[in-house]
């Protein structure tokens, strides 16, 4: 019974890698790339170690797996975000079905001032102030309006 | 945070107690000491709305593993069959989350789950930019994300 249960995590977790690795091959554009490869990836190591936890059945190879499956979904997320933002901020080109961009008309590629688009809301402008982003700001380059900026360069 | 480091205290004092330092008595203590906590709960002020927690992170655990499995089932239904059902676009999510440690957790929720992936905080930190594969249905997405947040984000407030 329970091998039975083993051998079905092990095989369903690894059909979920084997489709992360047709995706890479398949899906046109980066972003649906790193969809593919990092959830179904996740799913399949997150299943594959829970089969080597039933199999094994002892506390510490339990606790080991389980603390796998935890850094692992701590971390593939941050590697996704950092190559998808990476990789749209260099200005890959998105597929071509791709149906909207919100984010496109919000950037401004000069500054690397991203704004919400709901400064309007209260009055404030924003001035990027919250230092989350290392930018590379030229000194004369933090003005709030990307129009000023973009006659500068 | 004082809920948690009080239930871990209790669960160590535990197992020092009874002497027997094993994973299976860690876990007993940690049962025990949450049922102290839920005991004296209404007494502590610093304690208040601990023990509401646990079965709140469970329903968030069970409801979470179920998003993951049924969208994993969907992006790989496309990545198999030949024609492209997806409508990938990238849409800004405002955000309830205010610290960063909220902002870094929702981004993380959201990257997790199979056919959204966070781009990007805008600088004032209140519009998440995510790249959604499947849009057909953007109103529902976007209901299903909003969900996401407020499940995580009760589990901290």
């Amino acid at each position: 019974m329970i091998d039975a249960l083993v051998a079905v995590l092990v095989l369903v977790g690894s059909s979920f890698m084997c489709l992360a690795a047709l995706g890479i091959l398949r899906l046109p554009d980066l972003l649906t790339r790193m969809h593919a490869t990092t959830k179904a990836a996740t799913l399949g190591v997150s299943l594959i170690m829970l089969g080597v936890c039933l199999h094994f059945a002892v506390e510490a190879v339990v606790a080991r797996g389980l603390a796998i499956i935890l850094f692992i979904m701590m971390t593939a997320p941050v590697a996704a975000h950092v190559i998808g933002r990476a990789g749209y901020f260099v200005g890959t080109r998105l597929w071509s079905g791709t149906v909207r961009d919100e984010l496109k008309p919000h950037y401004d590629p000069l500054n690397h001032h991203l704004l919400s688009g709901l400064e309007e809301d209260d009055g404030r402008p924003d001035t990027a102030a919250s230092g989350t982003r290392a930018t590379d700001d030229l000194p004369g380059h933090d003005a709030p309006d990307p129009d000023a900026d973009r006659q500068k360069g | 945070m004082i809920g948690a480091a009080w239930h871990l205290l209790l669960g160590i004092a535990w197992v020092v107690l009874t002497g027997d330092f094993s994973g299976g008595n860690l876990v007993a203590g940690l049962v025990f000491s949450y049922l102290v906590l839920a005991l004296i709960q209404p007494q502590v002020p610093a304690l208040a709305g601990y023990a509401q927690r646990l079965p709140r992170l469970v329903r968030f655990v069970g409801f979470f593993a179920k998003e993951l499995v049924m969208a994993n089932f969907k992006v790989s239904y496309d990545i198999v069959t030949p024609p492209w059902y997806m409508k990938p676009g990238v849409i800004a999510m405002p955000l309830k989350a205010r610290t960063e440690f909220e902002i870094a957790f929702v981004a993380n929720l959201i990257s997790l789950t199979p056919g959204t992936l966070s781009l990007d905080v805008s600088d004032d930190r209140r519009v998440l930019y995510i790249h959604a594969m499947f849009l057909d249905d953007e109103a529902a997405l976007r209901d299903n994300l909003a969900e996401l947040e407020r499940r995580a984000l009760a589990l901290f407030r």
